[in-house]
């Protein structure tokens, strides 16, 4: 029962903030958003025992993408959107018939299909998601292409430094 | 499995890869050092003192028995070794180049020798891998330290441009190369070379599996420069610094065909595959003989002149036979030592203050009576290049075409055959140039001798070029090796 409101709650306030990046006339406003999302999706992975994938979420998603997103935006120097033209009760009726509509159309056509998503199995996500599970094949089973990628990565570091030093070496 | 049991096999496995492990720990030394006192003369000291110590603990292991370490992620011993050692051998003698040349044209940094240390060990890994995993990480470790190399002149415009075409060429590659290994993992469902070869035999009609080679070989061909992949290479190779480009032009190109040759040796079916090999090896040969003749610039010929020699060793390649793989292994070796030569000898006579990338080959006539030692060497380079008899790259030719005509492909030799008498026109048109024109106007030429390292190498590349011409016992000591080696580990390997 806990799980079932924490999942809600949480689907919830994904949604909310969905709509709210798509809402904002600001894009910082619209990139807060979305960070607000991808972190209740990390919550959500979280309730599916995928502990690893959760923080990946947020390392990748939250974190660097995230950066790079609010650099593109304060770089580029976005200005507001105009605001929305105008509200009407009848624009919004049209919003959600279509939207139900659409939804109802998926539904038809995916389980026509034979292509609706299985009921994954919180108990299998753990065994092969689990940080513990990953750690161990990357530190003894991969652990040459690991140290490898590093050192590409070390690589890389050096050579955008190089690059990019305004006094020429 | 017990982890203290995983960290004893890895720990022993580390007693085999020596070599490898030496060279990541002298790059990271090397970009420390770098950081605390730039531009330290000990840097290319302990490169060239590293690189010597690796490629002679890689050359005594050469004669053993093939294995794999690391959970038969990469090989080593046997054919590993002679590609290693292949390998460090360009990196060898390229540092020794490099230093005086970069010190001339004032970029004597540290981090260009930590970059080596790196490719060096990306081609290692992709040289001797024995898993798509470890061909992918190896290739891209090669590939952005070549990148960053390519840029190391910062302050001239061609190189900044050849090193954003390669990177953004090479990235599209990378897409290819990445999307071909999934199919295959896909289709097969290991990532192990050897065990490919059991699970494309039981799904011969897979689709999936030859698509997913074929994204694979696209990769490889755009690593080795093959036709018609072979785009960035004038660019490329004209506009890095020439000791580089030379380390480029050989290292890279025999790693990456170590590890098509693994590929193509255990994933592959060759009778399946080596028709698509020899007409790419017919349009490379072509393609690359043809477009150099019309080059003013030494360097961008020879970019043309060795996607051309690709194009020769996909010929040894296309038969499919363990002999065509270990005489493409043996022209690898003798192309090295051509090629480093070659591209040795222009970097000491460049004079156009951008790295010889806009200097026309008429701007050097009579260079022949300037400089002597080198202009004599350039005519070992360039006979053994065209394939001429007393020289290594005659019987590297035998070593890759006699197996193509064993295997029935006699037009492909021939047309061999004819391009690299086409070759012989602008190799000796360099000569030409050097020793039997006069200067047809004033050039500011750079009178300072050549230092004495460098010279050594040059001397000692045509010396080699030589031994492996009129010593044509040492290809067949080479070559049965080879064949042997490949098919005992294949035995031993499950």
């Amino acid at each position: 029962m806990a799980g079932q409101i924490l999942f809600f709650a949480l689907a919830v306030t994904a949604i909310a903030a969905g709509v709210g990046v798509v809402w904002s006339r600001s894009p910082i406003n619209s990139a807060l958003w979305l960070i607000l999302n991808l972190f209740c999706i990390a919550g959500l992975y979280l309730t599916l025992n995928a502990q690893f994938i959760a923080v990946i979420q947020i390392l990748v998603y939250a974190g660097a993408i995230m950066v790079l997103f609010l650099f593109v935006i304060m770089l580029l120097n976005l200005s507001e959107m105009p605001s929305v033209t105008r509200f009407t009760i009848a624009r919004l009726f049209g919003f959600f018939l279509v939207m139900g509509v659409l939804a109802l159309l998926t539904y038809a056509v995916a389980a026509g299909l034979d292509v609706l998503p299985e009921r994954i199995v919180p108990a299998a996500a753990a065994v092969s998601g689990s940080p513990s599970t990953l750690a161990r094949s990357l530190f003894t089973e991969y652990a040459l292409p690991f140290e490898i990628i590093g050192i590409l990565l070390l690589a890389a570091t050096v050579g955008a430094v190089i690059i990019a030093k305004r006094k020429p070496v | 499995m017990e982890l203290s049991q995983a960290y004893t096999s890895l720990l022993s496995d580390m007693g085999h890869t020596i070599p490898l492990i030496l060279i990541v720990l002298t790059g990271l030394v090397i970009v420390l050092l770098d950081a605390f006192k730039p531009r330290h003369v000990s840097i290319p000291y302990l490169t060239a003192l590293v690189l010597a110590v690796a490629l002679g603990l890689e050359i005594q292991t050469i004669g053993s028995q093939g294995g794999t370490a690391y959970y038969e992620l990469i090989r080593v011993g046997g054919m590993a070794a002679y590609v290693n050692a292949v390998i460090l051998t360009s990196g060898l003698l390229s540092v020794i180049l490099m230093k005086p040349y970069l010190e001339r044209i004032d970029h004597n940094i540290g981090e260009a020798y930590a970059l080596l240390l790196f490719s060096i060990t990306g081609m290692m890994v992709l040289g001797s891998a024995n898993s798509l995993v470890t061909i992918f990480v190896g290739l891209e470790t090669m590939s952005i330290c070549l990148y960053i190399m390519t840029a190391l002149i910062r302050s001239h415009k061609g190189a900044i441009e050849s090193a954003l075409k390669y990177f953004l060429l090479g990235a599209f590659s990378t897409g290819f190369f990445l999307y071909g290994i999934a199919l295959l993992y896909g289709a097969t469902g290991t990532m192990m070379l050897p065990e490919m070869r059991g699970a494309v035999a039981v799904s011969d009609s897979d689709t999936m599996f030859w698509a997913g080679l074929a994204l694979l070989l696209v990769g490889f061909m755009f690593k080795v420069g093959a036709a018609p992949f072979h785009m960035w290479t004038p660019d490329v190779y004209q506009g890095a610094a020439t000791p580089i480009t030379g380390f480029m032009s050989t290292a890279s190109k025999t790693a990456a065909f170590a590890s098509l040759i693994l590929v193509l040796y255990y994933a592959v079916p060759a009778e399946t595959w080596n028709g698509v090999i020899a007409i790419l090896a017919l349009i490379t040969m072509i393609v690359g003989n043809v477009i150099a003749i019309s080059q003013t610039n030494l360097k961008r010929m020879l970019a043309y002149s060795s996607i051309a020699h690709a194009g020769y060793v996909l010929v040894g390649l296309s038969a499919g036979t363990g002999a065509g793989y270990s005489g493409a292994l043996y022209y690898m070796l003798v192309y090295t030592f051509m090629n480093i030569g070659a591209f040795g000898v222009i970097a000491f006579m460049e004079f156009d203050g951008k790295e010889g990338s806009e200097q026309r080959l008429d701007s050097l006539a009579g260079i022949g009576y300037k400089k002597p030692v080198l202009s004599v060497c350039m005519i070992f380079f360039m006979f053994s290049l065209a394939g001429f008899p007393p020289f290594g790259g005659f019987f590297g030719k035998i070593a890759v075409f006699a197996p193509a005509i064993d295997a029935g492909f006699i037009w492909l030799a021939i047309v061999g055959v004819l391009t690299s008498a086409v070759s012989a026109y602008y190799y000796l048109r360099v000569l030409v140039v050097f020793f039997m024109k006069q200067p047809d106007g004033v050039y500011d030429f750079d009178a300072s001798p050549v230092p004495f390292s460098a010279t050594a190498v040059i001397v000692l590349c045509a010396g080699v070029i030589l031994v492996l011409g009129v010593a044509p016992s040492i290809m067949e000591v080479t070559m049965s090796f080879f064949s042997s080696s490949i098919t005992t580990t294949a035995a031993v390997l499950p």
